[in-house]
């Protein structure tokens, strides 16, 4: 598949949702294109794979959207998520450019789903692709290979060299080979570098060994690090990560949207040493989830533990393991191999401060803890019902911010704010540019799709000069 | 009864399934199983039912094989259909026997296919069944009406026993009560389903086979096979019609309505299986179960071999090759009654009882908010 030695006008780099856009928008003004896939073909598509929706801005009603989204609701809600670590210009473009995401995909191949069943609650601003991401990314697959973009699986990009005429030598390591590929641009859409634990350990130390990363394994960092090293200036909190609670006995990497665990609310979170450490009802849950990867990292051994007892737990989503059980609290204790007096004085402490209210899940209620450090202030009922359950959690990241400073036109930026000459970007790569921190539901696809397809564009108009 | 482990493999996978609910815009399965924290042998066996192997959901999943969880929806239930199918078929000991064994199905026609053609060779003798003979009653003279129709009549009394006996098993195992079975609501929106295969329409573009890419080929395929045999269920109808009460008798003028409706549905029978024949060899595998591969094939063969026998018969009514393609056209027909029940064709019984359930699953929730 891979024609070492062979010059393509645009080379992209990654093989997810921002990468194939960006490799049919090419392709449509007549560039050649070649997309590098560090995955092998079953795994193909990074952690768009995962994905199930996108938010795009719309004036109206669609079979599979409800209402409008206009740009001044839409840039709120990111100000809200972000407290404002973005870049206006470059979030309001995306907005903007989202507003015919919906027909774009769908001559793209993307087919829809009806308005949902109730898992979630987004058909407004949210639109559900059929089947989520893994089929959204073979719908695109096809869709490339039909325009007669190449795409060769395995490939890892290890550097990215400048030649005098302004064109690329790319890198990449091939059924153990590593060959070099010229290409007159560039796009870098190879996500993030949470899959990488030494990276993350150099700001997390031995805490990162313990991280679970729920999507690909090759977000690697390699091509970021590479562009970093060659000058290219950088957005984003390299520490910082989307982290939420997922089950501790889910597999280390790739593990997906079933190991997450929404319990966390019904009952309280205890830590190694059976302590509390956080409100579990100080919000919405939709709103928190995503703080208990960040609050887990900072425990001891990166482990908690969320206690349900009998009378909340057909209140949340089932998920993957089965819950550990047990007909008492000091049981519990034993099975969790926590100290059984201070899980028993935890839970008799929270019990004791809970005041009675009226239970109402819909609404920021009147259940909650008095003279409780840390309070509960929502939601708060005694875990009084046995038998008693627990879900042992552990901090999965979902992806880093850190990435590529990039323009209007997705051109990658110097230190000195000059453009590197053909080199683009797209996707989770440069997503920090206007998600500084937090999470919308949706949003990744959104960038990704929306800088996709100007990187393809631009780097075909590069090439074709 | 299904094996425990099968049983346990198609829970666990469910249960990713129930935490991801990716899928749950292709098919019934999905919000069936939403609707379910966990899965009983019922629940799994109804769900399994419920799975027209569109195979979409194989290739929009992320957890499929060499993902460490191993997801393979399909498979699994396709695997523990065809258990159903040799749990519930009665009498079990012959549904256990037949499912999945293509070689006894093969000597089962074999075996038919002597008997009537030696009992007519025996007792006919050597010139009625290589004689020419043609014009209305030219069939009778090589078997008579009543040696026709005595043993057909016995033999749809034994398949449809031995699925309804399925039936009313499934109904039974999966907690369907009698009042919900004649619950005309549910029937018909479950005929509408089954008689549209909508499920297997996919997104709209059709099913994920026999590759990874959507097609409306199979499910064009399986429509000229089901129409076809309801013509050809028509055509026999009016035929018994013509012969009992009009006093007329077969073989009928090619312009004839039974001989119309029987060729149409004749011909679409022999398309509809080549179509879906072909499709088999080039499918993928890694979605399909082996063992359910080989009933499909079995009972698609054999409805080949009846439907291409029948119109042999009819294009060579007029000539001496009439009394052996008659012996052999009707000796499949008997294999094929024989085998009905223990084949393909139990997927009718068990998947329209699976739909209407659903339909009751479904107008129960809305009731119910």
């Amino acid at each position: 598949m891979l024609r070492m030695g062979r010059r393509y006008d645009v080379v992209i780099v990654g093989g997810g949702n921002a990468a194939l856009c960006a490799s049919i928008e090419a392709r449509r003004l007549g560039a050649t294109v070649l997309i590098l896939e560090a995955a092998p073909e079953a795994f193909r598509g990074g952690n768009s794979r995962h994905t199930r929706n996108v938010r795009y801005l719309h004036d109206g009603e669609s079979n599979y959207l409800t209402g409008v989204y206009s740009e001044e609701e839409f840039y709120g809600d990111l100000l809200q998520v972000t407290g404002g670590k973005t870049n206006e210009a470059l979030a309001r473009l995306t907005i903007r450019e989202s507003a015919d995401l919906g027909v774009w995909m769908t001559e793209n191949g993307i087919r829809w789903q009806g308005p949902l069943r109730g898992t979630l609650q987004l058909s407004r601003t949210n639109a559900f692709f059929l089947g989520g991401g893994k089929a959204l990314v073979n719908t695109y697959y096809e869709t490339a290979r039909k325009l007669g973009i190449e795409a060769a699986y395995d490939s890892e990009v290890c550097d990215i060299v400048g030649a005098d005429d302004g064109s690329w030598a790319v890198s990449v390591e091939h059924d153990g080979r590593r060959e070099a590929i010229d290409a007159t641009a560039i796009v870098l859409a190879s996500g993030g570098f949470e899959a990488n634990l030494d990276w993350l350990a150099e700001y997390w130390g031995a805490a990162a060994q313990n991280f679970a990363i729920r999507g690909t394994r090759f977000n690697r960092g390699g091509p970021l690090r590479t562009l970093l090293d060659q000058g290219a200036q950088a957005v984003g909190d390299p520490r910082e990560y989307h982290a939420i609670a997922v089950d501790a006995r889910g597999p280390q990497f790739d593990g997906g949207i079933v190991t997450r665990l929404d319990s966390i609310p019904f009952g309280i979170v205890v830590n190694k040493e059976g302590q509390r450490f956080s409100d579990e009802g100080s919000d919405f849950w939709p709103k928190r989830y995503a703080s208990w990867g960040g609050l887990i990292a900072r425990q001891p051994e990166q482990v908690a533990y969320s206690i349900v007892d009998a009378k909340k737990m057909r209140d949340f989503m089932p998920s993957l393991f089965p819950p550990i059980r047990s007909d008492s609290v000091r049981e519990l204790a034993g099975t969790l191999k926590l100290d059984p007096e201070v899980l028993e004085g935890t839970v008799a402490d929270f019990n004791a401060a809970v005041r009675a209210g009226t239970y109402d899940p819909t609404a920021l209620d009147d259940c909650r803890t008095e003279g409780l450090e840390p309070a509960k202030s929502h939601w708060a009922l005694p875990l009084d019902e046995p038998p008693f359950f627990a879900y042992p959690l552990r901090p999965g990241i979902t992806f880093t911010y850190h990435g590529l400073k990039v323009s209007e036109r997705a051109q990658v930026l110097g230190g000195d704010e000059e453009a590197l000459t053909g080199v683009f970007a797209a996707g989770e790569i440069m997503a920090g540019n206007i998600l500084g921190q937090g999470y919308l539901a949706g949003f990744g696809m959104t960038i990704g799709t929306v800088f996709g397809r100007i990187a393809g564009r631009e780097a075909a108009k590069h090439a074709r000069r | 009864m299904p094996a425990a482990n099968l049983l346990d493999e198609v829970d666990r996978q469910l249960t990713v399934c129930n935490a991801c609910r990716y899928c749950e815009g292709y098919c019934a399965v999905f919000p069936a199983m939403e609707s379910r924290r966990s899965f009983e042998k019922d629940d799994l066996i109804y769900l399994a039912n419920l799975c027209f192997d569109c195979r979409a959901c194989f290739y929009a999943c992320p957890y499929t094989p060499p993902h460490e969880y191993g997801v393979n929806i399909p498979e699994a239930l396709a695997a523990l259909r065809v258990e159903t199918y040799a749990e519930y078929t009665g009498p079990r000991l012959l549904s256990r026997l037949f499912f999945g064994n293509r070689l006894l199905v093969g000597l089962t026609i074999a075996a038919a296919v002597l008997l009537v053609f030696g009992s007519v060779l025996v007792i006919q003798g050597g010139s009625v069944l290589f004689g020419e003979r043609s014009g209305p009653g030219a069939f009778y003279t090589v078997i008579p009406h009543t040696a026709m129709v005595l043993p057909a009549l016995a033999l749809s009394a034994y398949w449809l026993a031995a699925l309804g006996m399925g039936g009313l098993r499934f109904w039974r195992e999966t907690r369907g009560s009698l009042a919900q079975m004649v619950d005309i609501g549910a029937f018909l929106r479950a005929t509408r389903d089954a008689f549209g295969l909508v499920y297997l329409r996919g997104g709209g573009d059709g099913c994920n086979y026999p590759g990874a890419q959507p097609s409306q080929a199979r499910r064009w395929f399986h429509q000229l096979v089901l129409y076809g045999v309801l013509l050809d269920l028509a055509s026999t109808t009016l035929a018994a019609v013509y012969h009992n009460f009009l006093d007329r008798e077969a073989p009928y003028a090619y312009l004839s309505l039974p001989v119309l409706l029987g060729t149409a549905g004749g011909v679409m029978i022999v398309v509809g299986v080549a179509g879906l024949l072909w499709q088999k060899r080039r499918a993928d595998q890694a979605p399909a179960n082996a063992r359910m591969l080989q009933v499909d094939l079995a009972f698609l063969l054999l409805l080949l071999l009846t439907a291409g026998t029948g119109l042999a018969l009819l294009s060579l009514r007029d000539t001496a090759a009439m009394g052996t393609l008659l012996t052999v056209h009707l000796g499949i027909v008997a294999a094929l009654y024989l085998t009905l029940p223990y084949g393909k064709f139990a997927h009718v019984v068990y998947r329209y009882a699976a739909l209407i359930k659903y339909q009751l699953e479904e107008s129960h929730s809305s009731e119910s908010g």
